[in-house]
C-alpha cells in the first residue's frame, strides 16, 4: 500500500493524518507535506498514525524533521498511535520521550503541556 | 530446505519489492504470526538503509537479500557495499535529533542509527563489516513442523 496523506484544521491544530506505508520511497512525500504546512504558518501539528501500516527509520528521521521545524516556531508535533509494531520503533530508538504519543486525535488535539 | 535470493538495484522503490518476497518466503516457511511483523520491520530497515548507502557511495552496485530456511530456522541477509560503523549504542533518540541539522533541517538518518534499530528489533541479529561491506544477518525460528508447507518446493521425504 502506498503513502496516503490527508489534512484537516481542528481549533489551533493541523491534523495531518497518515496511511499506508512510510518507507524510505514514500517519506519524502510526507516530508513535503510537513514542509509545506510549517511554511504556510502551521505550527502545531498532530500526525495521526493509527492507519500506518509500516514505518521504518527514514520514516523517522522525516517526523523528526518535522518536530524540529515546528520547534522552531515554538510549535508542537504530536502523534496519535496505538499500534504496537509502530510504538516498538519509537520505543527502541527512545524517540517516546522525544514525541508526545497520544491514543486519540481528540486526546492529542486537546492536550496542552 | 528453501533458498531465494533477490539481487536489486539500489533503488527506494525495490525496497518494498524485497519485503514482499521476503515476508511471503517466510510465510510460506510457517513463521509464526507475530513474528512476520517483525520480520517485515526489520528487512525494510536493513534495506532501506543499504539503499540510502548505496545511493551515497555506490549507485551501481546491487544490494543483495537472500532468504534460507532449514532445521535451524529462517535466515535472512542483507549485503550491501556501503561503508558501516558498529551500531550506536547510546542515546539513539539524540542521534536521530542530531541527524537533522539546525540549518539544513536534512532528515537523512545517520545508518548506524539503522543498525542500532535492527538490533533492537531482532534477538537475533548479527552485523559484519568487512573491507567496505555490510552483511546483516537475521534469524527467527521455525515451528517443528511448518504450517502449510505441500506442493512445489516442499521437501518431503519417504521411505518405502
Amino acid at each position: 500500500m502506498d503513502l496516503s496523506l490527508s489534512t484537516r484544521t481542528e481549533g489551533d491544530r493541523t491534523v495531518v493524518v497518515v496511511g499506508g506505508e512510510i518507507d524510505v520511497y514514500t517519506a519524502p512525500k510526507l516530508r513535503e507535506q510537513l514542509i509545506d504546512l510549517v511554511s504556510s504558518g502551521q505550527y502545531h501539528l498532530v500526525v495521526d498514525m493509527e492507519g500506518v501500516e509500516f514505518l521504518d527509520s527514514t520514516g523517522l528521521g522525516v517526523l523528526v524533521g518535522g518536530l524540529k521545524r515546528v520547534r522552531a516556531h515554538e510549535g508542537s508535533l504530536r502523534l496519535v498511535c496505538t499500534q504496537e509494531r509502530i510504538l516498538k520503533i519509537f520505543r527502541i530508538t527512545g524517540l517516546t520521550k522525544v514525541f508526545p504519543i497520544h491514543a486519540s486525535v481528540e486526546e492529542a488535539v486537546s492536550a496542552t503541556d | 530446505m528453501a533458498h531465494v535470493e533477490l539481487t536489486l538495484s539500489a533503488l527506494p522503490a525495490h525496497v518494498r519489492t524485497a519485503r514482499l518476497v521476503v515476508v511471503a518466503t517466510a510465510r510460506r516457511a510457517g513463521l509464526d504470526d507475530s513474528l512476520v511483523d517483525e520480520l517485515r520491520l526489520a528487512l525494510g530497515e536493513a534495506c532501506s538503509r543499504a539503499v540510502g548507502l548505496h545511493a551515497k557511495h555506490a549507485p551501481t552496485a546491487p544490494v543483495t537479500v537472500t532468504v534460507t530456511d532449514d532445521a535451524t530456522g529462517l535466515t535472512v541477509m542483507v549485503s550491501d557495499y556501503g561503508p558501516a560503523a558498529e551500531p550506536t549504542s547510546g542515546d539513539l533518540a539524540r542521534d536521530l535529533l542530531d541527524s537533522a541539522t539546525d540549518d539544513e533541517f536534512d532528515d537523512v538518518i545517520d545508518p548506524d542509527v539503522a543498525l542500532a534499530v535492527l538490533t533492537g528489533l531482532v534477538d537475533d541479529c548479527q552485523i559484519d563489516v568487512t573491507e567496505g561491506r555490510t552483511t546483516v544477518t537475521m534469524r527467527w525460528p521455525l515451528p517443528a513442523t511448518p504450517v502449510g508447507v505441500s506442493g512445489p518446493g516442499a521437501t518431503s521425504v519417504s521411505q518405502v
